[in-house]
């Protein structure tokens, strides 16, 4: 039941974002820093969210059949696979990690 | 039924690819131990991908509900730039903001964007949008199905799947110095960060850092 709010909480937030950029004056925009700054958080939170998806368990730090996943998604990405393409590669990768006796 | 346009055209296309990979999303949202109507919940109200991600993401690490929520909603707030930018170009009536923020969305405003008349405009808008919102939902469903009929994630590689699904989300951003220097000073940030709090919070961490490299960038640029 708890995790239903932080789900609504979140969704309705993230909403109330998209919403206030309609309502907002848009002399904000003539201020490059703003986009600028968005953009700078978002790819500093995609790089973490990879590494911490990647190397970590609970509050430890692991290697593991991730990082395969990780690597060989690298190499999609880097030959111009689709997006699909990238994130089953990554699994199945891992997958074939852990089948082969890796943790 | 709409004339088959160049904006509707590309916009058709883009809801197709990236409606599919909703099935990752919602594999990986059950996987992380929500539920299916949680995880279909997120791809209809929130509707966002990295977002979404994000949340589940957090979720799956074992942080709370509120890191969950902080960092997806770090996350969404290019959206609210995006807002802006589209509000600008096609000035929907004030009453039906609220309507087109519901779709506003990385690929409706690259595809709207990409377009050089108003009408193509709108259109590009409209048809990524729908097209994407229809495509998403759909898929998150069956991905989230078939994710719950799956059992053992980690036998089927869906963690290692997740490192994917951020990596490809990063990389087409990676152009140039700038972005390039925030992306590794925030995945050392919370490498050194992962032991030392509880999880979740790195990536939140992460976020603060990142604000501080890019002020430190647009110092050296001033």
């Amino acid at each position: 039941m708890d995790m239903w709010l932080w789900v609504l909480a979140a969704a309705a937030a993230c909403y109330a974002l998209k919403l206030l950029g309609y309502l907002l004056p848009k002399s904000l925009l003539d201020r490059p820093w703003v986009p600028s700054l968005a953009a700078a958080l978002t790819v500093g939170l995609l790089s973490s969210l990879v590494v911490a998806n990647t190397v970590s368990k609970g509050q430890g730090l692991v290697l593991d059949s991730r990082l395969l996943g990780l690597g060989a998604a690298a190499v999609a990405l880097k030959l111009k696979a689709p997006y699909i393409v990238v994130v089953i590669v990554g699994g199945a990768a891992t997958a074939a990690g852990r089948s082969a006796g890796l943790p | 039924m709409p004339r088959l346009t160049p904006a509707v055209r590309s916009g058709l296309s883009i809801a197709i690819a990236v409606g599919i990979y909703g099935v990752s999303f919602g594999a990986l949202g059950v996987a992380a131990g929500l539920s299916v109507a949680q995880t279909c919940a997120l791809s209809l109200l929130m509707f966002t991908g990295g977002s979404q991600f994000a949340f589940v993401g957090v979720i799956a690490g074992g942080g709370t509900g509120l890191s969950a929520l902080t960092a997806a909603t770090l996350l969404g707030l290019r959206n609210g730039v995006y807002g802006m930018q589209l509000e600008a170009m096609l000035r929907p009536k004030r009453t039906m903001a609220p309507v087109y923020a519901q779709f506003t969305i990385d690929e409706s405003m690259a595809n709207a964007t990409a377009q050089e008349t108003p009408d193509e405009q709108s259109r590009g808008f409209w048809t990524a949008g729908l097209g994407v919102f229809v495509m998403w939902n759909t898929f998150t469903l069956v991905g989230a199905l078939a994710g719950n009929a799956m059992g053992d994630p980690a036998r089927w590689g869906l963690d290692g799947a997740a490192c994917a699904a951020f990596l490809g989300l990063l990389w087409p951003r990676l152009h140039g110095r700038d972005p390039i220097a925030i992306a590794v000073v925030c995945a050392v940030a919370t490498i050194v960060c992962i032991p030392l709090t509880p999880p979740g919070l790195p990536i939140i961490i992460a976020a603060v850092v990142a604000a501080a490299v890019w002020a430190s960038q647009h110092r050296r640029a001033a």
